[in-house]
């Protein structure tokens, strides 16, 4: 464990530091960790230090419990700590509220995993700044290969099913799509996940208790079903607008590149491409219409520097994934468009590129509009189709 | 002066949209000068003893300094408006012997004094006019200005008049009688067509959604963006309806004169009225009433189109008070000593944004409220107004790329030769059901009129299972869809006039959020 092998030396007074050693002597030290989960949850949920200052404390002590009893000269001769850092670690009232965020963790359906735990997904350890501590609800696989698809939360067709279709495509190749469960992109990035029936993760900047956006429960069901459900907060803890930034940088620090399908000029997911650079992380945009406002920010990462996608080949090449034109979105659908009665197919065919207005099919396939209504609804009701809210039609995947 | 003190005199006052005859009875007794109006009058008749007295004054008679009993029959009905000056006037001028009595006795009629003794328009002279004419009467004098609007009956002689003076020299033959003639041609449109739907470019699938709604008498949803062209498109749905029969505009013209918003010069309502009351309307204004009734918006939309636009704005009791008016085609107003009934007939175009900021069914990055937000949005549209929505019609902005094409666009009146075509098939088959277009369709005619095979029950059963629609769709969507089939002349519901149908249910959908 890499964590463990960069120990700094022990810095503190000689008697106390006795006393320690022959404690951790006493016992291993990722058991002591296991069953002292309630110093792990103090420290790592102590809102008074950022995640790199938590994560040198640890690398310094050892041990949360080490930490916990800790003297304020200690944690002074550390070098690590502000007067102010020390008051909040040595407060007895934030101590007893670490009981009470105990008893509810135990309670919430969720595992704990501390950073020294195998199950620790191995590359969030290699960041500046891991979260000691993982709340997750799911079957977290440390191994897997993970790449994140995000993008903005207001995004446009284009960009919702540019989402879907490449997480679907990575998933069939095995790829462990990785997102935030935020509305728009990151939402279809899930949803094209799991329907291809591949793996995917969700990040989150609260607990993993609440769903939020609230619109996302039923989602939250299928990937804790089929994937993992993840955060760095204790479990209750409400969505705040801090919180989301950070949770960003476990996105990209479990992936081992990130994907930005849409994104504007201010976008939050510009935060992850950042990360994701800071980290060593591969990062990958999705070209857009040069004058869409949803995708200046995608086409100034291309620019800068990014990897431009224009097909799931384009990312798989980077993760030397070995990869099959036949098995994605575009000739799957080609396939079955070629089953279609005449008026069907040409209707199909007109939604390949994404979602279309009823009156511009009609316009462009010469098709009267009660005919088209009707076609669309029997190609609705066959699973094919899907409207969308204004009359948009689009294939489903 | 001469001997008879007693005269009766005829006029008419307006009870819902019909007239009614009302006698003026004068007696000029011997007593202390005073001047009495009994018969339930109001403040404008009793103010028109004021304007009486100048008039006649003012006309060179002399105004009797006795005591002047004046009754208007049936004593038990309220009397409105200033429409009773003429015919006060004439009673007391008949009282006081300037007239004679026997040669007033065949006319009615009908005015407002103005002091110097000449006569203004009046509202309501339509109903009054076929009154005169059902009661016998053969002479109608009116205000000049309200001529035309009563010509619409042919059979009475109308005999406009500019003062109370010619009045009187008329009725004793010191001048010669002159009829109204009408020379502005036949009728004169009211709510001319300026608008087609030739103007409107693009909006395929909305023009075909106000055809199948025009062609069944459906009422409507629109929902759309601010800008997108809601009420551009209701505004022409009139112009698509059947034209209207002579009864129709008649039943009309009626309610239009006695709101008094026929514009001067106009005999007949002959294009389907389409109103669009602002949504800070009362539950009074919309369906009618107050304490002197008045009919209210869904009757002045009576034959033609209510369209309310911005929907949630209008407030729940306004609403509500629109649901029975239009189940039934007339609005039934009770009070103390009457009971009125408005007819009510009119196509609903129901007009909303999809959401609070409006641009919901637009490109997704444009709407910026949340999918809760927009639900709770929508939930304001529910409720027993929407159960009587036919048609949902999502309506999108028009590209610019087709505001530019010249492609050619299908004229209102070719749409309305194939409306009126479908009405007619309706019309035929509905004979003596009492009911006149499929929107009517009851529940128990389903079975006979709507029937599915076995193709489209299936059809049927699978949008309710997969597209998670609503029950209380059904119904609707066998309405609709028996119009489509209609509009294709087929006798039997076909699958593809049902799956139509079926579209125009969005708001049914369960997948209405992203």
């Amino acid at each position: 464990m890499n964590a463990v092998a960069e120990l700094k030396p022990v810095g503190i007074s000689s008697s106390m530091k006795i006393d320690l050693m022959d404690k951790i002597l006493q016992q291993d030290v990722g058991d002591e960790a296991m069953s002292n989960l309630k110093y792990w949850i103090w420290l790592s949920s102590m809102v008074n230090a950022s995640p790199g200052k938590k994560y040198q404390l640890l690398q310094y002590f050892r041990d949360p419990a080490l930490v916990w009893e800790a003297g304020e000269a200690d944690l002074a001769a550390s070098g690590l700590c502000s007067k102010k850092l020390i008051t909040h670690l040595i407060d007895k009232t934030a101590r007893k509220e670490t009981e009470r965020a105990f008893e509810s963790v135990k309670k919430c359906d969720a595992d704990v995993i501390t950073i020294y735990d195998r199950t620790y997904p191995e590359l969030l350890k290699h960041i500046a700044d891991p979260p000691l501590v993982l709340y997750c609800r799911g079957k977290p696989e440390p191994d897997e290969t993970c790449m994140a698809v995000v993008g903005s939360r207001r995004a446009t067709w284009y960009g919702l099913d540019m989402a879907k279709r490449l997480a679907g495509d990575l998933a069939r190749h095995g790829v462990t799509v990785v997102s935030g469960m935020a509305r728009g992109i990151d939402s279809q990035a899930h949803k094209g996940a799991l329907e291809a029936g591949g793996r995917t993760i969700a990040v989150l900047g609260c607990g993993i208790d609440i769903a939020y956006p609230p619109e996302n429960r039923g989602l939250m069901e299928e990937i804790i079903r089929h994937g993992a459900v993840i955060s760095e907060y204790l479990p209750g803890t409400e969505p705040a607008r801090y919180n989301f930034p950070a949770r960003n940088r476990i996105i990209s620090g479990i992936s081992l590149g990130v994907t930005i399908v849409e994104a504007g000029e201010k976008s939050g997911s510009l935060i992850t491409a950042e990360y994701a650079l800071d980290q060593g992380r591969d990062v990958f945009a999705v070209p857009g219409n040069i004058n869409s406002y949803n995708s200046a920010g995608t086409n100034r990462l291309i620019r800068d520097g990014a990897k431009i996608v224009t097909g799931v080949g384009d990312i798989l090449d980077e993760l030397n994934i070995r990869h099959d034109s036949k098995n994605t979105y575009s000739s799957a659908k080609k396939l079955a468009v070629m089953k279609l009665n005449r008026d069907e197919k040409t209707i199909a065919q007109r939604l390949l590129n994404g979602p279309v207005h009823l009156d511009v099919i009609c316009r462009d396939c010469g098709i009267s509009v009660q005919m088209a209504s009707s076609i669309l609804l029997m190609l609705e009701l066959s699973g094919f189709v899907e409207q969308l809210p204004g009359k948009y039609y689009r294939l489903v995947e | 002066m001469g001997s008879n003190m007693y005269s009766k005199i005829i006029s008419c006052g307006v009870l819902g949209i019909d007239g009614y005859i009302v006698e003026i009875e004068t007696d000029i007794s011997n007593g202390l000068p005073a001047f009495e109006i009994v018969g339930l009058g109001d403040t404008a008749v009793r103010e028109a003893r004021e304007r009486v007295r100048s008039a006649v004054k003012n006309s060179g008679y002399e105004f009797p300094l006795k005591k002047i009993t004046l009754n208007m029959a049936p004593a038990n009905i309220k009397k409105e408006g200033s429409s009773f000056d003429l015919a006060i006037a004439m009673g007391i001028l008949t009282s006081s012997g300037y007239i004679d009595q026997s040669a007033a006795s065949k006319s009615m009629f009908i005015g407002e004094l103005a002091l110097d003794g000449g006569i203004k328009p009046v509202k309501g002279v339509l109903p009054m006019a076929v009154c005169a004419h059902r009661n016998g009467f053969r002479f109608l004098f009116l205000p000049e200005a309200n001529a035309r609007e009563a010509s619409v009956v042919k059979e009475l002689h109308i005999v406009p008049v500019k003062d109370l003076r010619e009045t009187a020299a008329i009725i004793n033959g010191e001048i010669e009688i002159k009829y109204f003639e009408d020379t502005g041609g036949e009728v004169v449109p009211v709510y001319s067509d300026t608008v087609d739907f030739a103007d409107v470019k693009g909006q395929e699938n909305v023009k075909r959604a106000l055809e199948v709604a025009a062609s069944g008498a459906h009422n409507c949803l629109m929902l759309g963006a601010p800008g997108c062209g809601k009420t551009m498109l209701a505004r022409r749905l009139p112009t698509i309806l059947p034209s209207m029969t002579f009864e129709e505009a008649l039943e009309v013209t009626k309610i239009h004169s006695i709101a008094g918003i026929l514009p001067p010069g106009v005999s007949l309502v002959n294009t389907r009225p389409f109103r669009s009351p602002h949504h800070s309307i009362s539950d009074t204004g919309l369906v009618g009433g107050g304490s002197i009734p008045k009919p209210g918006e869904i009757s002045l939309a009576h034959y033609g189109v209510l369209f309310l636009d911005e929907l949630p704005e209008f407030s729940k009791k306004a609403l509500e008070a629109l649901r029975q008016p239009l189940e039934d085609g007339v609005i039934t107003i009770s009070r103390v000593n009457a009971s009125l009934t408005y007819p009510a007939r009119t196509t609903l175009i129901c007009a909303a944004n999809p959401c609070r900021c409006g641009y919901f069914l637009d490109q997704p990055g444009k709407c910026t409220c949340t999918p809760k937000q927009i639900q709770q949005y929508l939930s304001r549209l529910s409720g027993p107004l929407l159960d009587r929505l036919d048609i949902h019609i999502e309506v999108s902005p028009v590209k610019y790329a087709e505001l530019e094409s010249d492609k050619n666009v299908e004229s209102s009146l070719a749409i309305r030769e194939r409306v009126e075509r479908t009405r007619k098939i309706q019309l035929d088959r509905y004979k003596g059901l009492n009911i006149y277009s499929n929107s009517q369709l009851q529940p128990a005619m389903f079975a006979k009129f709507c029937r599915l095979d076995k193709k489209c029950r299936s059809i049927l059963r699978d949008v309710f299972d997969r597209l998670g629609m609503s029950a209380r769709a059904h119904s609707r969507i066998l309405k609709v869809a028996r119009t489509i089939a209609d509009m294709d002349m087929s006798e039997d519901i076909k699958p593809v006039h049902l799956t139509e149908a079926i579209q125009y249910r969005s708001l049914d959908r369960k997948a209405w959020n992203i």
